[in-house]
This record gives C-alpha cells, sequence and structure tokens, in this order.
C-alpha cells in the first residue's frame, strides 16, 4: 500500500511538472498559434541553470554555486526566456515555420552543449546532488515527496489561474485574434509581431520553470534525461488534452504520463533485457499514432476550447 | 589539412544538397516545413539495404566497395520511398488541405508523422548500424595531400548529375512546367487545366527519390542508423532556407556551404560541437537575410 501511494506521489510530481511546460505549450500553440518544436530544449535550459546554480560545489565543474533554491527557480526562468528571446526574435518577421525550425535547432544545440560542455555541465556524467527544499525535511522520503508534490500544485494552481486571467484580459483576446487571422489583427492596429513575441518568450519560461522543478524533484541532469521524446510527448498532452483549454493541458498530462508508464512499466516487466529497445519504439510510436489520429479525428482533444461569444454580439 | 576539410564538406555538402532540394521542392509546391524529410532518408537507406539482402551478392564493380546489386537498389528504394511519401500525403497530409487547415498544421502532422516512421525502423531493423558491404577500399589521393575513397568520388559526381538532369526535368518537361506553374498559382494552374493531384504526387515521388538517393550516399559513406536522417535534419533545413527555398541551385548551394561550415568548424572548434554548427548558421541567415541566399523575392 505504501508502496503504491509513494509511486503514485511521484507519479503526479512528474505529470504535474510535465503539466506546468504543457500550459506553456497551450499559451504558445493553443493560444497564439505559434509551433515551438524544441520544447526540451527550453526544459533542459531550464534544469541545467537550475542545476548549475543550486548544486554543491565541485572542484573540476565551473558552474555548481549553491545559491538558495528560488534564486535557482528565478534563473532557470530567466535563462529559458532568453533562449526564447533569441530564436523568437529571429523568427517574429517570418512564416510560422521558420520558427518551428529554429526552435528544433535549439533543442539540438542545447542537447550537444550539454553532451560536450563538460566543465560546466558535467558531460555524460551530468550533474548531480541537486537540493530539494523537502529532501531530509521530515522524517520519511514520503513525506518529503508529499511536501514537494504540495508545492508543484501550489505552482501550478498559480500558473492555471494567472493564464486564465491572461486568456480573457485584452491581451489574452489579441493573441487569439492573430491565431485566427493574423492579418486582420494587424489592420486593427496591434503589433502583431510584438504580442506573438510575448507569448512565446512567456510560454518557453513555463518550460524552463518546469525543468527546474524537474531538476529539483530527481536531483540529477544528465543529457539522456532531455532526449527529443520529451518535446514529442508535451505535444501529445496538450492535442489529447485539448488544445486551447488550461484544464485540457493539464488533464493531458496526467493522461498522456499515465498511459506512457503503464506502456514503459508493462514493456519492461514482460519484453527480456535484448527486446527492451522495442518496447521505447513502441512507446514513441504510439506518441506519434495518436498525434497524427487525434488531428484527423477530434482535433478539439478531449475537452477542447471553449466557444467564446462576445457580450456585445447578439 | 584545409584542402582535406574542403574535400570532406563538400562531400557531406552534396549529400544534403539532394536531400535539401527534395524539402525545398515540397516546401514550395505545399508550403509547409515537412519534418518527416528527414526519414525519408533514413527510409531511403534501409529500403535499399533490405533489397541488397534480398539480391545475390555482386562482385564490387572496379575500385567501388559495392556491385551492381546496389544500383538496383537504389532504384527500388527511390520509387519505394516516393510511395511513402505520397502514402503519407494521401492518408494525413491531403486530408488536412481538404479541410483548409493552415499549414502549421501540416507542420504538425508531419511532427507526428516522423516519430511514427523513425520509430518504425527501429522495430523492423533494429538499433544497430548497418552497412551495405565489407569491402574495405583503398582511398586515392586525388589533388596532392587530399585522399578520398573511390565511393566518395563517385557520390560526388552522381550528385552533381543528378541536380543538372533535375534542373532540366523542371524546366522542360511538362510535369516540370505544370509544377513550377502550380507552385506559383494553384488556383491559376488549376484554371488552365493541370491536374493539382498529379503534380502533388509527383511532388512528394520526386522529393522521396531524391531523399532516398541522399540516404543510400549517406549510408554508403558513412553507416546506416536510425537515427541517421534525424541527424541530418537540422542541417537539411539550415541548407534549403539558405539556398532560398525553391530554389534548385539554392539548395544545392546552402547544402555546399553547411556541409563546408560544418567540416572547416573542426578545425577551430572541438567536433562534438560540430552539429552546433547549421544552428549558428541559421540564426545568421533569419536575421540577416531570410529570404535565403539566391531567392529573387523579399517576401517571405
Amino acid at each position: 500500500m505504501i508502496g503504491f501511494v509513494s509511486y503514485l506521489v511521484f507519479f503526479l510530481t512528474v505529470a504535474l511538472i510535465l503539466g506546468i511546460a504543457t500550459l506553456g505549450l497551450n499559451l504558445q500553440w493553443g493560444g497564439t498559434g505559434l509551433f515551438n518544436a524544441g520544447i526540451v530544449g527550453f526544459y533542459a535550459i531550464g534544469a541545467y541553470t537550475f542545476a548549475i546554480l543550486t548544486a554543491p560545489p565541485r572542484p573540476e565543474l565551473l558552474g555548481n554555486f549553491e545559491l538558495p533554491w528560488i534564486v535557482g527557480v528565478v534563473g532557470a526562468m530567466a535563462a529559458a526566456a532568453l533562449a526564447a528571446l533569441i530564436t523568437g526574435l529571429a523568427t517574429v518577421r517570418l512564416r510560422g515555420d521558420y520558427l518551428a525550425v529554429a526552435t528544433f535547432g535549439i533543442a539540438v544545440t542545447i542537447q550537444l552543449v550539454a553532451t560536450n560542455f563538460e566543465a560546466l555541465t558535467g558531460g555524460t556524467m551530468g550533474i548531480a546532488s541537486i537540493p530539494n527544499p523537502f529532501r531530509g525535511l521530515f522524517a520519511t522520503p514520503l513525506a518529503n515527496n508529499f511536501g514537494y508534490l504540495a508545492v508543484i500544485v501550489v505552482i501550478l494552481a498559480v500558473a492555471y489561474v494567472a493564464l486564465e486571467r491572461i486568456a480573457r484580459s485584452p491581451w489574452g483576446r489579441v493573441l487569439k485574434a492573430i491565431r485566427e487571422d493574423e492579418v486582420a489583427a494587424e489592420t486593427l492596429g496591434k503589433n502583431t509581431r510584438s504580442f506573438r513575441l510575448q507569448a512565446f518568450v512567456i510560454g518557453s519560461t513555463l518550460m524552463g520553470l518546469a525543468g527546474a522543478l524537474y531538476a529539483s524533484f530527481i536531483g540529477f541532469v544528465s543529457p539522456f534525461d532531455f532526449l527529443p521524446i520529451l518535446t514529442f510527448q508535451i505535444w501529445a498532452m496538450l492535442i489529447i488534452g485539448g488544445s486551447g483549454n488550461n484544464r485540457g493541458a493539464i488533464l493531458g498530462a496526467v493522461v498522456v504520463w499515465g498511459i506512457w508508464s503503464v506502456i514503459g512499466a508493462a514493456a519492461s516487466k514482460m519484453l527480456p533485457v535484448q527486446l527492451q529497445i522495442y518496447g521505447g519504439a513502441a512507446q514513441a510510436m504510439i506518441i506519434g499514432l495518436a498525434l497524427v489520429l487525434v488531428l484527423l479525428l477530434r482535433p478539439r482533444g478531449l475537452i477542447g476550447e471553449r466557444p467564446v461569444t462576445s457580450r456585445h454580439a447578439a | 589539412m584545409i584542402g582535406q576539410a574542403i574535400a570532406d564538406g563538400l562531400l557531406t555538402g552534396g549529400i544534403l544538397a539532394l536531400g535539401a532540394i527534395g524539402y525545398s521542392l515540397c516546401a514550395h509546391m505545399l508550403k509547409f516545413a515537412n519534418f518527416a524529410h528527414a526519414e525519408m532518408l533514413t527510409w531511403g537507406a534501409y529500403m535499399a539495404l533490405a533489397v541488397i539482402t534480398f539480391l545475390p551478392a555482386g562482385q564490387p564493380i572496379g575500385p567501388f566497395s559495392f556491385g551492381w546489386p546496389l544500383l538496383v537498389a537504389i532504384v527500388v528504394s527511390c520509387i519505394g520511398t516516393g510511395l511513402i511519401a505520397i502514402a503519407a500525403d494521401t492518408l494525413v497530409f491531403s486530408r488536412l488541405r481538404k479541410r483548409r487547415a493552415n499549414s502549421l498544421t501540416l507542420v504538425f502532422a508531419s511532427f507526428g508523422i516522423a516519430l511514427i516512421l523513425r520509430n518504425l525502423v527501429l522495430f523492423v531493423w533494429g538499433a544497430d548500424a548497418h552497412y551495405y558491404g565489407q569491402e574495405l577500399q583503398i582511398s586515392l589521393e586525388v589533388l596532392p595531400n587530399i585522399r578520398m575513397m573511390p565511393d566518395q568520388v563517385l557520390v560526388l559526381a552522381l550528385t552533381v548529375a543528378l541536380v543538372v538532369a533535375l534542373h532540366l526535368f523542371l524546366k522542360y518537361s511538362r510535369i516540370g512546367v505544370a509544377m513550377r506553374s502550380m507552385a506559383e498559382n494553384p488556383a491559376l494552374s488549376q484554371v488552365c487545366g493541370i491536374d493539382i493531384a498529379k503534380v502533388v504526387r509527383w511532388t512528394w515521388m520526386l522529393s522521396g527519390a531524391l531523399a532516398a538517393i541522399a540516404g543510400v550516399f549517406a549510408g554508403l559513406t558513412v553507416q546506416i542508423r536510425p537515427e541517421m536522417g534525424f541527424n541530418m535534419l537540422l542541417a537539411l533545413f539550415t541548407a534549403a532556407i539558405l539556398g532560398g527555398t525553391g530554389s534548385l541551385f539554392g539548395a544545392v548551394a546552402g547544402g555546399l556551404i553547411v556541409g563546408l561550415a560544418e567540416s572547416l568548424s573542426a578545425l577551430v572548434i572541438p567536433t562534438g560541437y560540430k552539429a552546433a554548427v547549421p544552428f549558428g548558421l541559421l540564426l545568421i541567415i533569419l536575421y540577416l537575410r531570410p529570404q535565403g541566399l539566391f531567392s529573387r523575392s523579399a517576401r517571405v
């Protein structure tokens, strides 16, 4: 029973951390129609920045400043925002596919830096003993994990409420107008480039935040934690949950992470070691199939966007 | 040292150019960035491998590492890869186009298709590296202090021949003219009696076949791996954007520039960062000249 509860806490913590990243993607894609093909890049930037700022010093590493937890989180968000600003500024004048290509590029590059810049990132050995505010606070690891889950829930709730308010504000309505018809929005005098850039940076900042929270939870980062599949997973979470709906994004995160974990557990139980690789391939193919099928058959996803009519209409 | 780096860069660049032409053609005709294009390279390489294992082993031709089976395999793989591309279009892209989905929805679909295709390769052929043959080759000194394998020389020569043939095809054949017309203005082309569906099928076939050849060449000069296409995707995008989407010689120039930049970069930065070079080039071109180096139109 205790085993099950502690697994459930672990599962929910990861799922809700990914949910924060999915909320970020929902602002970009669901809210504004921006295609981010390098979510894992921003997530990794957040995780590594957090690790470099907060982990205890090691002589062979440049970073590891052992700064307070909150400094790490804020720093992670700032680093992700900066990366988003660089890619966003390069592509904001161009058609949407260019942002897709540029974000894909940043994910590839971050993976390379994480693997090769050993003095900063620890290379393939990664960075260990990343602090968590709850580690060793209570008597049992379960209680500590519960505490951290509570923190995640609070952060998720704050992000959710803020995004909901943003979506209803004049700012959010401009984003939606850009998504539906950019020329029309521009004709109404809105600086669509600036709005798109803002939405992109805020969304990527949330992805960086998610990465930092993940690093703090697991206590260890290495390049193998940030494989390209993560980008696809977060896309699947948003699309299956319902693009354009923040509750859908969170629901999708829990559902998709649940399915992924069940298949992964089943594969590692049932398949012999030499066939394990097929389990991973099957997981990835299911994600890909889910993306394409939902797009073709049920673009709304599980919940989908609620139609909004102006209160001045009719 | 520099001479050898230039020779290696030209070789990679030639392969990238073939991939970038196919991508650029599709992006120009159908107006979306196809993330699944890289998987066409992978599938091309593996399909040729499958054909070779079924054919009796032939004697190597001249100084090359392969015999006639590989030539048969390239033809079969071109058609097969083209058919995969057409199938993806029929099953997914054409349905979305009918729904008048915007171009980013197509990008998104291609993203999902890429994941499926990539992992299907893993399923069928496993994660290990494969080779077309076990023959060892002796490198030739083509210029003073520059050595290349006979296979590499052939790949470069074939790339040049293919680009010239493709240029003539697009310029003079009926299909080629129809393709250029549709890229300019689909509605007007349709009014003029051009069968749009047929032109789209031809586009996918050509783009798939070019990708297959690029994949086989990459497999021949390096090795065949499930992630070989995916690892080249960023370089392909960069080459196509550098050249200006839709421009044939632009894509060739883009491919060569990216290939050369990657291989020359190894002289100044650690080789681990080689794969980040295309991203640097991409950012520079997007900031300074997003329409590409060789594009006449300023609109993007």
